[in-house]
């Protein structure tokens, strides 16, 4: 519950303060958010299979959100910032996309 | 949630609402704040996206965007190269064809004053026929006619009818067939052209006015005039047989 508040009031955050983004994190920022929303995911996929650790969690996002910009970083610094992007992307999604089938078979057994 | 606890999925949906319940655990608030994070800059994220223009893309993104604006300013150049390559055409087309247009209306007028089928005004010379014998002959207006044509006379009109190439004189009872049309003295002879030429022309010695007078006791008036209307027609029958052949020069034919 606090959890789904905490996302709620940081999206109103979002919203109604408009922050710009600072250049420099400009090209990581939506992969840090990919890779934040694949911690979310594998995050509510233990909490399911009850196996859900404060600890393991929070170093999962930090370390996702870390990895992912460290990607980008290296690949803009190697000329090829946009393909390893992509790549980066690709291998989020279908994480989360296997994480929210994992979700989906709990709770609906299908 | 209506299926919470009732079927075979009861024990997941069990899980997330213990998870939602308001519990004051550290997991909660971990999670809680690292959410409100995610939140947080997935807004400013989509915020920065709907309003963003070229200053997220990296450097290689601009050089292709460059690269793809560059092409499509070529092609646009080509195009507009090539239509305004066109609107020349079709503007100089235009002029062309208007000063085509121009010419054969000139040419139009021309030829229908030789052919009769246009009234004419001009200067030149109105030749009266007295022929109180009626001796004058056909032949002798034709003769008439040749004189003044020899003298550069643009347009002739004799009695009502418009002398023109195909005109014919016969001799007929009580005066001359021009054209069929019954023509009976005095005569009436209209000629537009040179009115110097044209009188010296009738009246030079053995001219045809001389002839008149002596071998058909004729008297006949030259009248130079400023303003001669020539308003007799020629009605125009299409030819018959002959057609247009074609030419290679429109001059040519003379």
């Amino acid at each position: 519950m606090i959890a789904a508040v905490g996302l709620a009031l940081g999206i109103i955050a979002g919203v109604f303060l408009e922050p710009t983004v600072p250049v420099a994190l400009q090209p990581y920022l939506p992969i840090a958010v990919v890779a934040a929303l694949d911690a979310v995911f594998g995050g509510l996929r233990a909490l399911l299979d009850g196996i859900f650790d404060d600890k393991v969690f929070v170093v999962s996002f930090v370390a996702n959100v870390i990895v992912a910009a460290l990607i980008v970083y290296l690949g803009d610094q190697l000329g090829v910032g946009t393909q390893l992007s992509t790549g980066v992307v690709v291998v989020l999604g279908i994480r989360i996309f296997s994480n929210a089938a994992a979700i989906r078979r709990h709770l609906f057994r299908a | 949630m209506s299926a919470a606890g009732a079927g075979p999925s009861g024990q997941g949906w069990r899980v997330l609402l213990e998870a939602l319940r308001p519990r004051l655990t550290r997991a909660q608030l971990v999670a809680a704040v690292l959410l409100g994070l995610l939140g947080f800059a997935l807004a400013v994220q989509l915020h920065s996206t709907a309003g963003q223009g070229l200053g997220s893309l990296s450097q290689q993104d601009l050089v292709r965007v460059l690269g793809d604006v560059s092409q499509r300013t070529q092609r646009l150049q080509q195009e507009v190269a090539t239509l305004e390559a066109t609107k020349r055409d079709l503007t100089s087309g235009t002029g062309g064809t208007s000063a085509a247009i121009q010419e054969a209306r000139a040419r139009a007028a021309t030829l229908a004053i030789l052919a009769g089928t246009a009234p004419a005004v001009g200067p030149g010379v109105q030749i009266t026929i007295l022929d109180p014998k009626g001796q004058v002959r056909a032949a002798r207006l034709l003769d008439l006619v040749e004189e003044l044509r020899d003298a550069d006379a643009e347009a002739i009109q004799i009695g009502s009818v418009r002398v023109v190439a195909s005109t014919f004189f016969i001799d007929a009872s009580g005066g001359i067939s021009v054209d069929g049309v019954i023509l009976q003295p005095p005569y009436t002879v209209l000629a537009i052209g040179d009115q110097r030429s044209l009188t010296t022309s009738l009246e030079i010695p053995g001219g045809i006015l001389e002839v008149l007078r002596q071998n058909d006791q004729a008297d006949a008036v030259v009248t130079p005039k400023d303003t001669v209307k020539i308003t007799a027609l020629h009605a125009l029958t299409p030819p018959q047989y002959a057609r247009p052949a074609p030419t290679a020069s429109p001059s040519s034919g003379g």
